[in-house]
């Protein structure tokens, strides 16, 4: 009887194992890179808005202060969005007839939202409280970048969970005196680890780990 | 035998029990059942990996901000506002703080300034947050069947008001719920002065002035429990139904928490044909047969006075009747007899001489002005409308608010004589059986989205103020009236204010929005009291034997105004634990007799009319005795409430419109399948409940932990538990639960759970992360009844935690057993492996995530689960946090009762207490450290963080420990 296998056969048997573990490999590698990058993420991708806000105008040039805007950022889970009203108290008087700005005028004739697009974006099942971050000292940069530094605004962190865990684990290495907290070009000490945990210290603050801290 | 049970099955153990649980998935429905082949499995374990793998790679879908235009004042988003009001039920005003996030009403509480809320609140007035966001409500004016509008309605009624200037409204009735609202009140008698010979009727099904009939007025009747040491209720429901439920509860609890081991209790006698939330609390309860409480309690009023023997009573009740009568005569002044709003004048009478006669008028009940000047209205009135109407008298006919095509008494013909009515307009929230036959019908505004105004029983004043503008077309009651005016086109709110700024002296603006704030006026002169004089009481005739009917309201959707309204469909009743359907409700020996079992089909022959029921036995009903409850049968009315149940009303004449003797019953042989929760999650034979008669308690307070010690905490191999700052704990006093379900329906409303339908509570799948199991001790007619809620323990030693594999349940350093929904993957087996059976899983995508008008009423700060997932309660995470937030922020730790859990701040009773037990002077570290503390099945160590007092009962000891 003839052989059913020539001996050639070993040799694609063992070469197919291997390309199959390697596909495997490659393909659980390939998933998690396209899930780690920008384009699942979004970081570095500066996001299109309704009207053309540049934060680098305002802050940078201008000089406004987050919390003009960004209203209850100290007090409550949200940090708040400007009303049209904000907007219009200035550009009534300045650029008052800039079609770059016609979005917004009609917002306010029309008594009509302006429908922002949301640049970071927590899935539903998270709950992040922006004012007690503030509260104990961490900048409005650690999260969201150098915004003043931004013409339309991009996220610079994945915000994965991952990534705020770093912080929860490690929060000393982040922090920064409540004073700087809104101030965009800070630079943390060289003697950040020191500083780091008399801050922690003396702002009460606790590592939460637990899942409830955030999901509920 | 086991001590306590659940239901007749479980008592005598029978196969189709033993099976229920020992099934280790009892929540597995038949579709899983079917044998299925090893190629089929592959196919579909292959493709779920495939899906579920794919289930990652989705990027997230772009989200949008929409910040206001102008952002209102003290808008602050993510953060939430309470806004006082009221709720109308009955014409009687129940005050409440409504939660609003950005504008919309998500939950609703008790308003602690309003005497009748005291800070919580019922059932009702929980679930009436769903019934603001029902998609079914009517959204747009209907003339005959066709859209119109609101505009049109005015114009037409601008022609009927000409035309009822010339006849001096001769032919111009209004029918109405009844009425407290004082600016209604008013508009009512400018139209009075308007058009002389118009009349105004009331009617509401649920009380026809029986009251009234017995005093020879009007009048309300005000309980102060709290002074009360002796309580005999005459099918009295105090507890859990009627405008002052709440307060009563209270008051009757606070006489029963027995803080310290020498502390003494109140004792409550109830007198009932079938068991209700009251006769679960009673120390003695006698089941009889409604139409033997006239003569039980006129004999209890001669037994009471001195008088002669009694006599005229069923056997056995002549015993317990002297044991009470003897037991009211030590009381004097300190003892209450309350009859049911439902019994007969008779009975009103004879409660009324006991009270006299013992000296409690004016300490422990008083009698004052009515609030709702038209009363309850009667079955008289209701009739000489109807001749009118029949006649050809009435040429038009509002119609404010009630159903009464569907709950008018049978043998009027309501409807019959509505086809009559040249112009008929309805006011209501529901297009329904009255809209039907109506010429005009015109969308209601819910309360919380209403200007108006209402009293509390007690003469308690409040605005109703609107938490939202009307979400569909609807229009309150005062605009309704103000169309046959001169000036139809005023709002609700302008009408309000034109009547209170005569009626507010000094400054107006002040106090208005002082009033608004607080939810109650300030300075309004209460009722007067009045006296009423001893009526005569009518001899009770000894009735037959025989088989009686007795109609009473539906412990959830009352007269059916809730029958659409899901949260309270599924609600399961105190006592029958049954969700989505009303039946006969009768005595095991009755129900043995009839050769019949639960979920037979009977035929009813009542008075000439029969219907088809199935049927329910119920341990501690009266024998020869069939309960049947209203609301349900609703022909028109929205999704949910048609097709479920049977119409009762159908029954109802307005010569017994309670019932009487005279039923028949006959088996059909058919069977209907009835969705009762009450053997759902058994945890069988294990003393669960733990209970003693207060001798024994003065003698050993701390029986609980005597009749099973808990395992010494050395045993176990686990870590010990490393508490720091918070160690949240939970403590529940059986002792003050009386079992209303309040809870229940605050846990709903505040957690997001969605309710599964009839056909998946049929395999124990309901949801709710919050149930009271109800007990029962002792033989089958005369059982004992004990309530006892039942959620997450939060165990220090979880035997959940240790079974997930994928770490989607675990324990956080403040002692929460938490529940991580992103994390879960629906292997069940920690719901498997909870000896409490409070775990829940979404076998399917049970949240309605299609209906737009439910996007609103959610609570923003929990998740809405999809399927696939298990949920649990979390002990109100979100509120933790919040406050923890707060505390926080100002570098402090959270204050003791600075935030309650839903379920704790709703309860009437306080029964449930929740802080942290790492404060030795905290409200929960202080019960738990009571004599009566134990928890349940901590023979397992799992070390529940909750744990409940037991139940101690204050028997007679004339009567020893025997029920009657």
């Amino acid at each position: 009887m003839a052989q059913l296998f020539h001996p050639r056969s070993n040799t694609i048997a063992r070469a197919s194992i291997a390309l199959a573990v390697l596909l495997l490999v490659g393909l659980v590698w390939g998933v998690t890179e396209i899930n780690l990058s920008s384009y699942m993420t979004r970081v570095e991708m500066p996001r299109d808005q309704p009207v053309p806000f540049s934060h680098k105008h305002h802050v940078s040039g201008l000089g406004l202060d987050c919390r003009y805007c960004h209203t209850s950022v100290e007090t409550s889970a949200f940090a708040g969005m400007p009303p049209t009203e904000t907007c219009i108290t200035c550009h009534s008087q300045i650029w008052s007839d800039s079609p770059m700005l016609e979005p917004v005028r009609a917002s306010f004739r029309e008594n009509q939202s302006i429908h922002w697009t949301r640049v970071h974006d927590l899935p539903g099942f998270v709950y992040f409280n922006h004012s007690i971050h503030i509260n104990k000292g961490i900048g409005c940069q650690t999260c969201h970048g150098r915004v003043d530094l931004m013409p339309l605004v991009w996220k610079v962190n994945s915000l994965h969970m991952g990534w705020c865990l770093d912080c929860h684990r490690n929060p000393e290495r982040f922090i920064r005196p409540k004073s700087a907290v809104f101030q965009m070009d800070y630079q943390p000490p060289p003697d950040q680890e020191s500083l780091g945990k008399k801050l922690v210290a003396e702002y009460k603050v606790r590592k939460l780990e637990d899942c409830y801290t955030c999901h509920r | 035998m086991p001590r306590f049970w659940k239901s007749v099955d479980h008592l005598e153990g029978t196969p189709a029990f033993e099976r229920f649980v020992e099934d280790e998935f009892p929540s597995r429905s038949e579709e899983w059942l079917k044998p299925v082949n090893r190629r089929e499995v592959l196919r579909l374990m292959s493709a779920s990996f495939a899906l579920a793998g794919l289930t990652a790679c989705t990027r997230q879908p772009t989200e949008t901000i929409v910040p206001y235009v102008r952002q209102p004042e003290q808008f602050t988003p993510g953060k939430s506002l309470f806004f006082a009001t009221a709720m109308p039920m009955s014409g009687y005003a129940k005050g409440v703080l409504v939660e609003s996030h950005l504008g919309r009403p998500t939950k609703i509480e008790g308003n602690p300034q309003h005497p009748m809320s005291m800070g919580a609140t019922d059932v009702f007035a929980q679930a009436s947050l769903l019934g603001l966001y029902d998609p079914d409500r009517s959204h747009t004016v209907i003339y005959n069947g066709q859209i119109s509008a609101w505009v049109k309605f005015l114009s037409a009624m601008a022609l009927i008001r000409e035309q009822h200037i010339a006849d001096r409204g001769r032919g111009l009735r209004i029918l109405s719920e009844p009425v407290s609202s004082p600016a209604l009140i008013w508009q009512l008698s400018e139209l009075q002065k308007q058009f002389p010979e118009m009349r105004w009727n009331v009617y509401d099904p649920t009380e026809l002035g029986e009251r009234a009939t017995a005093f020879g007025q009007p009048v309300e009747v005000l309980y102060d429990l709290s002074k009360a040491d002796v309580i005999v209720s005459l099918d009295a429901d105090f507890l859990a139904s009627g405008p002052a439920s709440v307060r009563h509860a209270r008051e009757f609890t606070d006489r029963r928490r027995l803080a310290s081991a020498s502390d003494g209790m109140n004792r409550l006698y109830v007198v009932e044909p079938s068991p209700s939330s009251t006769g679960g609390c009673a120390d003695h309860r006698i089941a009889m047969r409604a139409v033997d409480i006239p003569g039980f309690a006129s004999a209890l009023s001669q037994a009471v006075s001195g008088g002669g023997a009694p006599s005229n009573l069923p056997a056995g009740a002549d015993r317990a009747l002297s044991a009470i009568a003897r037991d009211l005569q030590a009381h004097r002044g300190r003892s209450l007899v309350i009859a049911g709003h439902h019994m007969p004048a008779s009975v009103q009478a004879a409660a009324h001489a006991i009270n006299v006669a013992l000296g409690n008028v004016g300490q422990t009940v008083s009698y004052t002005q009515p609030v709702r000047p038209g009363g309850s209205g009667t079955i008289e009135s209701l009739w000489s409308l109807v001749n009118e109407m029949k006649a050809g008298n009435v040429q038009t006919l509002l119609i404010l608010g009630g159903n009464p095509v569907f709950d008018a008494p049978s043998d009027m013909g309501f409807r019959d004589a509505l086809k009559n009515i040249k112009n008929s307009a309805r006011l209501g929230l529901y297009q329904d059986e009255t809209s039907e036959y109506s010429h005009w019908h015109v969308p209601a505004a819910h309360y919380l989205e209403s200007w108006s105004d209402a009293r509390a029983v007690d003469g308690t004043t409040s605005l109703i103020q609107p938490l939202i503008e009307p979400l569909y077309d609807g229009h309150t009651a005062h605009e309704f009236l103000a169309s046959l005016t001169d000036r139809p086109d005023r709002s609700s709110y302008d009408i309000l204010r034109e009547y209170w700024e005569t009626r507010i002296t000094g400054d107006f603006e002040a106090q208005w929005r002082t009033a608004l704030h607080d939810g109650v006026v300030a300075n309004q002169v209460k009722p007067s009291t009045v006296t009423v004089t001893p009526p005569q009481i009518p001899a009770a005739n000894r009735p037959e034997s025989g088989l009686e009917l007795v109609f009473r309201p539906d412990p959830s959707i009352w007269d059916g105004r809730f029958a659409n309204n899901a949260w309270l469909q599924e609600l399961p009743r105190p006592l029958t634990k049954l969700t989505w359907d009303n039946a006969a409700l009768m005595s095991p020996r009755t129900a043995q007799r009839l050769g019949l079992k639960n979920d037979d089909v009977v035929e009813l022959h009542y008075r000439e009319r029969s219907i088809a029921a199935p049927v329910w036995v119920v341990p501690g009903h009266a024998d020869d005795s069939v309960l049947v409850h209203f609301g349900y049968g609703r022909r028109k009315g929205g999704q949910i409430a048609t097709g479920t149940g049977f119409d009762a009303y159908a029954f109802r004449t307005s010569d017994q419109p309670w019932g009487g003797l005279g039923l028949e019953i006959k088996k059909t042989g058919r069977r209907y399948a009835l969705a009762s929760t009450q053997d759902h999650h058994s945890m069988e034979g294990r003393p669960i409940v733990r209970t003693a008669a207060i001798e024994e308690f003065h003698k050993d307070p701390q029986f609980a932990i005597h009749e099973e010690p808990p395992p010494p905490p050395a045993l176990t191999l686990y870590p010990e538990f490393q508490r720091t700052t918070y160690a949240w704990g939970m403590a529940i006093d059986h002792n003050a639960c009386v079992g209303c379900n309040a809870c229940v329906v605050a846990c709903q409303a505040e957690n997001n759970i969605p309710v599964v339908g009839k056909k998946e509570v049929l395999n124990a799948r309901e949801m709710h992360w919050i149930r009271i199991d109800r007990y029962f001790e002792g033989n089958v007619s005369q059982p004992r009844i004990y309530y006892q809620p039942m959620l997450c323990q939060h165990c220090e030693k979880a035997p959940c935690e240790v079974v997930c594999p994928v770490a989607a349940t675990v324990h956080s350093d403040e002692g929460l057993n938490e529940m991580v929904y992103n994390r879960c993957v629906g292997t069940r087996y920690c719901s498997n492996n909870c000896p409490y059976k409070v775990r829940r899983f979404n076998f399917f995508l049970y949240s309605d995530w299609y209906s737009k008008s439910l996007y609103g009423m959610r609570n923003p700060d929990v998740t809405v689960r999809s399927r696939g997932v298990m949920e649990k309660c979390t002990y109100c995470v979100q509120r933790i946090q919040e406050v923890k937030i707060e505390a926080d922020k100002e570098g402090r730790l959270a204050n003791d009762g600075e935030f309650q859990t839903a379920c704790e701040q709703v309860c009437p009773g306080k029964a449930i207490v929740f802080g942290n037990i790492n404060d030795p002077n905290s409200r929960v570290s202080k019960i738990k450290a009571q004599p009566r503390n134990y928890g349940v099945l901590a023979d397992l160590n799992t070390r529940p963080r909750t744990t409940y007092l037991a139940r101690v009962t204050n028997p007679n000891p004339e009567l020893g420990g025997e029920q009657s």
